[in-house]
């Protein structure tokens, strides 16, 4: 390797393997190497206010996973359907939710939140007065806005799986009296199955560790990535790192289950012997 | 012909059970502007081994998909059993397909995939009656305690069978083969064409095969249809097709031909005199009642390779030869059971000839240079209208 790559790399992964190679320090600084130690750890396990972030954090990535999923499964079906413009609009649309920076989502969501809840709280006040349900950021707005990132990647994700299914599967399952749904059930669930599970992994894992979005829509819930930030603003500690390489870990163990998933299957197979 | 009528036979297909298993009536199919199907019409009795035949991209597939249901006519109706079938679904059609690439389910093991149509019944038959199916049909195909098998553990030729056993499994009305044998190597595809044959034989269900290997569909079935850009030119048993073809595609197409070209200068309904474009009149035979000839007409004459005898003597040549000629051997190709002389005369001009080996032992073979006598007697030689 040139001298510049190594570079680029030390560059890229140096800060990631400091905060690794700190979490187990046992000073009280963070950069400031003591001898090592595990106690951040269990220091950050006890402490309430981290575990409550990382409860919130735990529910909203699974709400995310588990919605964007589904939404994002049905989604991806339906699309393969359609032709013409339509499909070439949504497919569009996809990338650009793909590609717009977080922060704008972020803004543009709160916005969104914001306006619907001017309009509609007044009105459910006057339905129920007093007692009446106060819209508000919190857990929901963040899920939601999640979700929305997250459909386009479960949408791309399983629609490329969907794509490389052999059509005459599914024509052999209807030759052999299935009927659409069984063949769905039977043939296209089980064939796609892999692609889902990784994009559930992938949208769980994204929305873990998303900050940006978060940080606009969150309301008085903080996640852990706010939560870490707001830590910091008192002072890099040991506790700080220690829960970031825990997320760290956690999160970089999804992806490389996402990636085994995703991977061809006929690679892991030996090819059938044609000529036999 | 006989076959002919009866494929072009206008009544409706009874439904007593002793008409044809399948009929298409005038049956269209256009992707756009191209026509893979173009007015087809054919009946096929019960038990009938069938086989559609004819260049890539001829429409051999559309039409086996017409059947399974997997594609909707724009013209004509589908019939199967008697029972006009164009707007039911694949799922409900009585017929089983085996697929060119077996799309066998490769997230199931071997007994699960042949199982599958069995599962989809209802009411579902019972589990032992299923397993006894299964394994009474793999043991059919010669798989007998490869249930548990993945489908990747399995050969080219294992997967083919177990293709079929799936098919078969269901009892099928009728059985769709899309050149089910197209991936094999030549020794394989020989075995599994026999097996293919005797097995139909011994169950009885109507198989319908797609192929563009003229041998195998001449080998397998009881008929054959030559397609041609949407269209049957011709059908008709093996031998049929090989000993009366109706023009020069299917000639050219089932065979080897040797095709001169001429004029006629009588005609009667069993034989023509043809007047060639070298001058010398030959004696042919003609066949196809449909076809007109008057004197004058430009017709090509077909004689089959191995139809031409070749004598180093003239008079060594039987006495009811129709023609006769000088001969120059060109090229002489060596395959095994035959030989094959490249000639050239100039009353025939370029053509080729078939010699069985028995022939060569008893005789020195013919070199390249040699001069030779060639010659056919007139019913070797086939009138056939110029398409
Ligand atoms: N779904 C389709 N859309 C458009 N055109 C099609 C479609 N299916 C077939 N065709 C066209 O119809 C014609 C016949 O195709 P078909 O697959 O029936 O040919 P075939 O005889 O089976 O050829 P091969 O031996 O190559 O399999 C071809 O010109 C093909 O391009
Ligand atoms: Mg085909």
């Amino acid at each position: 390797m040139r001298w510049y790559v190594v570079a680029i790399y030390v560059f890229l992964y140096l800060p990631i393997a400091l905060i690794v190679v700190f979490s187990f320090n046992a000073g009280r600084y963070a950069m400031d190497w003591q001898g090592f130690s595990t106690e951040w750890y269990f220091k950050a396990f006890a402490n309430p206010f981290a575990m409550k972030a990382l409860r919130t954090s735990l529910v909203v990535a699974l709400w995310t996973a588990v919605l964007a999923t589904m939404l994002g499964t049905l989604a991806a079906l339906g699309l393969e359907r359609m032709q013409g413009w339509p499909r070439r609009a949504f497919d569009a649309l996809i990338y650009v939710a793909i590609m717009v920076p977080g922060v704008v989502i972020g803004i543009a969501t709160l916005i969104a939140f914001v306006t619907v809840f001017d309009a509609v709280n007044p009105f459910l006040a006057g339905l129920f007065g007093d007692a009446a349900p106060q819209l508000a950021m919190g857990l929901p707005t963040i899920i939601g806005a999640h979700v929305l990132f997250n459909l386009a990647v479960v949408i791309l994700i399983v629609r490329a799986r969907f794509a490389g299914l052999d059509r005459s599967l599914i024509e052999a399952s209807e030759d052999l009296y299935a009927t659409p749904f069984g063949t769905f059930r039977q043939v296209v669930l089980p064939m796609i199955f892999p692609a889902i599970l990784a994009s559930f992994l992938l949208s769980f894992t994204f929305s873990f560790e998303d900050f940006i979005i978060a940080f606009f829509v969150s309301g008085p819930d903080s996640t852990l990535p706010i939560y870490i930030f707001s830590s910091i603003r008192r002072g890099i500690t040991p506790e700080v790192n220690a829960i970031g390489t825990v997320v760290l870990a956690a999160s970089l163990s999804l992806l490389v289950i996402a990636q085994f998933l995703l991977r061809d299957r006929n690679a892991r197979r030996p090819a059938p012997d044609k000529a036999a | 012909m006989p076959a002919s009528s009866l494929a072009n036979g206008p009544s409706a297909p009874a439904r007593d059970g002793r008409g044809p298993i399948l009929a298409f009536r005038r049956v269209s199919k256009f992707f756009g502007e191209i026509g893979a199907a173009r007015d087809i019409s054919l009946e096929v009795r019960p038990g009938e081994f069938l086989s559609f035949l004819g260049p890539s991209g001829c429409g051999k597939t559309t039409a086996l998909r017409m059947i399974a249901g997997f594609e909707q006519p724009t013209g004509g109706d589908v019939f199967l059993d008697g029972e006009r079938v164009n707007d039911i679904p694949a799922h409900r059609r009585p017929v089983n397909m085996v697929f060119q690439s077996y799309a066998l389910f490769p997230h199931l093991n071997v007994a699960r995939n042949v199982a599958y149509g069995l599962l989809q019944r209802s009411p579902r038959p019972s589990r032992v009656e299923i397993d006894r199916r299964v394994g009474a049909v793999l043991d059919l195909v010669r798989l007998g305690g490869f249930g548990h098998r993945r489908i990747w553990e399995m050969s080219g030729g294992q997967q083919q069978r177990v293709a079929l056993a799936r098919a078969l499994v269901n009892e099928p009305k009728v059985l769709l083969l899309d050149e089910p044998l197209a991936a094999l190597d030549r020794k394989l595809r020989r075995d599994m064409q026999v097996e293919l044959q005797n097995l139909q034989r011994r169950i009885g269900i109507t198989f319908i095969l797609v192929t563009h290997d003229q041998e195998e569909a001449l080998s397998m079935s009881d008929r054959v249809c030559i397609m041609r850009e949407g269209r049957i030119v011709q059908i008709g048993s093996p031998t049929d097709l090989y000993d009366r073809p109706a023009s020069r595609y299917v000639a050219g197409f089932v065979g080897k031909s040797n095709f001169l070209e001429g004029t006629i200068v009588t005609a009667s309904p069993e034989c023509a005199e043809v007047k060639l474009a070298s001058g010398v009149r030959i004696a042919a035979a003609r066949f196809g009642e449909a076809m007109r000839l008057a004197p004058g007409d430009r017709v090509t004459v077909a004689v089959r390779p191995e139809q031409v005898l070749l004598m180093r003597q003239r008079d060594a040549l039987p006495a009811d030869i129709a023609v006769g000629c000088e001969s120059h051997v060109l090229n002489r190709i060596f395959l095994g059971e035959h030989t094959e002389y490249v000639l050239r005369s100039d009353a025939l001009g370029e053509f080729a000839a078939l010699a069985p080996r028995q022939s060569e032992r008893a005789e020195k073979p013919f070199q390249p240079g040699e001069i030779v006598t060639a010659g056919f007697r007139a019913e070797a030689a086939l009138v056939l209208g110029s398409d």
